[in-house]
């Protein structure tokens, strides 16, 4: 990792180093008042990364709670139907609670005892990550707080049930468009005044250092597992990945094993939403339109926003894309080409979730169907002899309300 | 200029735009007439993450009325023209700074008469280039202290801070609060020992008998939320009178009451 420029070229002042910097982007831009506790997180997490009891305990539970390693699986029909590279899913909807999420926030929640802190807070978008927290809260018995966009409550109803029924107290955030974004402000509004008793569980690849980094590792697993299981059954690695980018949790999980692997196209695909227009998306590096970088929740990254600085608004179908900036990791991997950055607009989402559900008896969660629909667009135009990686970063349950809404099958 | 004349000194903020422009100009300029040493011209931001509802609310309605950088940057100068003395600090979280050019802005700023800047999520470790560009051109950068900052960091913050430094009350957002927190005092005192800069304390400072307390150990407080509320429930035709006496009255529970 580089320290070369950051925004405002961050040399170091007390500290003999600036960390959390995937080349110029990442940082630490926060109040004052959360520098101590990002020190002591900090330390905590290199410490925890270091004890071999940590890793056995989280390991242990990843199996055995949470479903670890997920298969993955060759989609033959899938692969029939498009006609062009062989299909693997990386199965992370089978995880307990429906999404990857959880491991992260097993991860986080097991360094937050640790840390002796027994209030946790978090925020979420699709309610996968609230349900995550509040499931493994549940399991250690910890008090849990998530914040959570009144439009994103609204569209994932369900998750909100399961958060309270597994003791989670949901706080609706209704400032500015009541989604992911807004919910982070709360969170970290709350964080800044409970912050020596509190730990935020944050649910994306996100945030002040070392959030990005510490997020990322915890998903690393999936990567990890999918080389060797492609080793297996194929004897060789993919010719290309594809993950949905919303923060970039389940993509740089999915992708980061590979990174060193250059024959093997990393393919992030965001949000874009009903058109290409600032507040239309949530695509941060669609190339007209898209994000500039910036500092939006305390980190340098690419950041939809107006001339004069201010956030846009943005859209999806998908809660969990539907955010303003991305992961600072993604930026790097974008701006040095080692990954490569496109969108699936809502109708091509919904498309996938039908194609998936119908050729693999698979509903996908709508995030997750982004990655499909460039699947669905990339493998007929690869060889037969390619193989292409998609990661199922979730299942489609939570969002059947909007399916119902957004899908006419009367027709088929 | 940044100075406090006489102890303790008043800083006051106003969200700039809210309820709108020349409103703010006529406030920022009732607030100097009766007292403010200092006005701190906040720029609105859509993610306002260190605010409470009542500034949240004013960068609302501020950014719906349009309120840019360079909008702020203008009454900056308008103010400067009709008030020499006055110290002026622009207040801003970064990305609109970022997005504008750091180096821009900070020419901007002190073409504007601005004599300091203060960046909400700015940190001294990340604050290099900041510091080199606010040198180069001779604004004052201010940076938050905090209750929970260790003594290295309040004497790295000490240190790169000039003009004054902005010690928080408190943990939290901004807001009102009845009463002013035990912290207050405490990271007063510890900053003191790696500075002879005034310190000014604010988050939650609202009432004349806060400033008064504050001036007990403090050089200056700093009213932000208390003025943005008045001005919320005040005719914009009215604001800047309201502005005025309400100032007044910070001033006079420190020598009278
Ligand atoms: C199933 C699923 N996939 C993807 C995402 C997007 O997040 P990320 O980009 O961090 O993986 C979410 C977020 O809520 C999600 O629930």
């Amino acid at each position: 990792m580089s320290t070369t420029a950051s925004i405002v070229s961050p040399a170091p002042l007390p500290a003999s180093s600036v960390p959390g910097r995937f080349g110029k982007y990442g940082g630490r831009y926060v109040p004052e008042t959360l520098m101590a506790a990002l020190l002591e997180l900090d330390a905590a997490y290199a410490e925890a990364q270091a004890d071999a009891a940590f890793h056995a305990e989280l390991d242990g539970l990843l199996k055995e709670y949470v479903g670890r390693p997920t298969p993955l699986y060759f989609a033959k029909r899938l692969t029939e139907t498009l006609g062009g590279a062989k299909i693997y899913l990386k199965r992370e909807d089978l995880l307990h609670t429906g999404a990857h999420k959880i491991n992260n926030a097993l991860g986080q929640a097991l360094l937050a005892r640790r840390m002796g802190k027994q209030r946790i807070i978090a925020e979420t978008g699709a309610g996968q990550h609230g349900v995550a927290t509040a499931t493994v809260c549940a399991l250690f018995g910890m008090e849990c707080v998530v914040y959570m966009g009144e439009e994103d409550m609204r569209r994932q109803e369900l998750n909100v049930f399961r958060m309270r029924l597994l003791g989670a107290e949901v706080r609706g955030v209704a400032s500015g468009s009541a989604t992911l974004k807004d919910a982070i402000n709360e969170a970290m509004r709350d964080w800044v005044t409970n912050v020596r008793t509190t730990f935020y569980i944050l649910g994306s690849a996100l945030g002040s250092h070392p959030y990005p980094t510490m997020v990322r590792d915890f998903h690393r697993v999936i990567s990890k597992e999918s080389k060797r299981q492609i080793l297996e059954h194929e004897g060789r690695l993919p010719d290309a990945i594809v993950a949905c980018v919303g923060g970039g949790s389940n993509a740089i999980g999915a992708f980061y094993e590979y990174i060193p692997d250059a024959n093997v196209a990393l393919i992030g695909v965001e949000a874009g939403g009903r058109g290409t227009g600032l507040g239309e998306h949530a695509a941060r590096f669609q190339k007209i339109g898209g994000g500039i970088p910036g500092v939006l929740q305390g980190t340098y990254s690419y950041v939809l926003q107006d001339e004069a600085g201010q956030v846009a608004t943005t859209h999806s179908v998908s809660a969990g894309l539907d955010y303003a900036s991305v992961g600072p990791e993604h930026a790097m991997l974008h701006d040095s080409g080692r990954a490569t950055y496109t969108s699936a607009t809502d109708a091509e989402a919904l498309d996938a979730v039908r194609v998936l559900s119908r050729t693999e008896g698979i509903i996908p969660a709508l995030e997750s169907a982004h990655a499909v629909a460039e699947a669905i667009k990339l493998a007929p135009k690869m060889g037969k002899d390619k193989i292409l990686m998609v990661n199922v970063s979730g299942r489609g349950d939570k969002d059947i309300g909007i399916m119902t809404r957004e899908m006419d099958l009367t027709g088929k | 200029m940044i100075e406090f004349k006489k102890k303790p000194g008043l800083v006051i903020y106003l969200t700039a735009g809210d309820p709108d422009l020349a409103t703010t100009l006529d406030m920022a300029l009732a607030a100097i007439d009766n007292g403010a040493d200092v006005i701190e011209l906040g720029v609105p931001f859509s993610d306002p993450l260190a605010d409470g509802p009542v500034i949240q609310r004013a960068s609302e309605r501020a950014l719906a009325k349009g309120t840019k950088l360079t909008d702020v940057l203008v009454i900056c100068k308008q103010l400067r023209a009709a008030r020499p003395q006055t110290g002026i600090i622009l207040f801003s979280y970064l990305n609109p700074v970022v997005r504008f050019g750091m180096e821009k802005f900070a020419h901007a700023a002190k073409d504007a008469g601005a004599d300091g800047v203060l960046l909400t999520d700015m940190i001294v470790e990340e604050a290099a280039e900041y510091l080199k560009v606010m040198h180069e051109v001779g604004l004052a950068p201010v940076f938050l202290a905090a209750p929970t900052s260790p003594d290295e960091r309040l004497k790295a913050i000490a240190e790169n801070s000039q003009g004054f430094v902005y010690a928080i009350s408190r943990l939290g957002t901004t807001g009102t609060r009845t009463e002013l927190e035990a912290d207050a005092e405490a990271v007063v005192r510890r900053l003191k020992q790696f500075t002879t800069l005034p310190i000014a304390l604010g988050f939650g400072v609202s009432t004349p008998e806060h400033v008064k307390t504050v001036g007990g150990f403090a050089d200056a407080a700093v009213v932000g939320s208390a003025i943005v509320g008045l001005v919320e429930k005040t005719d914009a035709a009215d604001a800047a009178k309201a502005v005025g006496e309400f100032v007044k009255s910070l001033k006079g529970a420190e020598i009278g009451a």
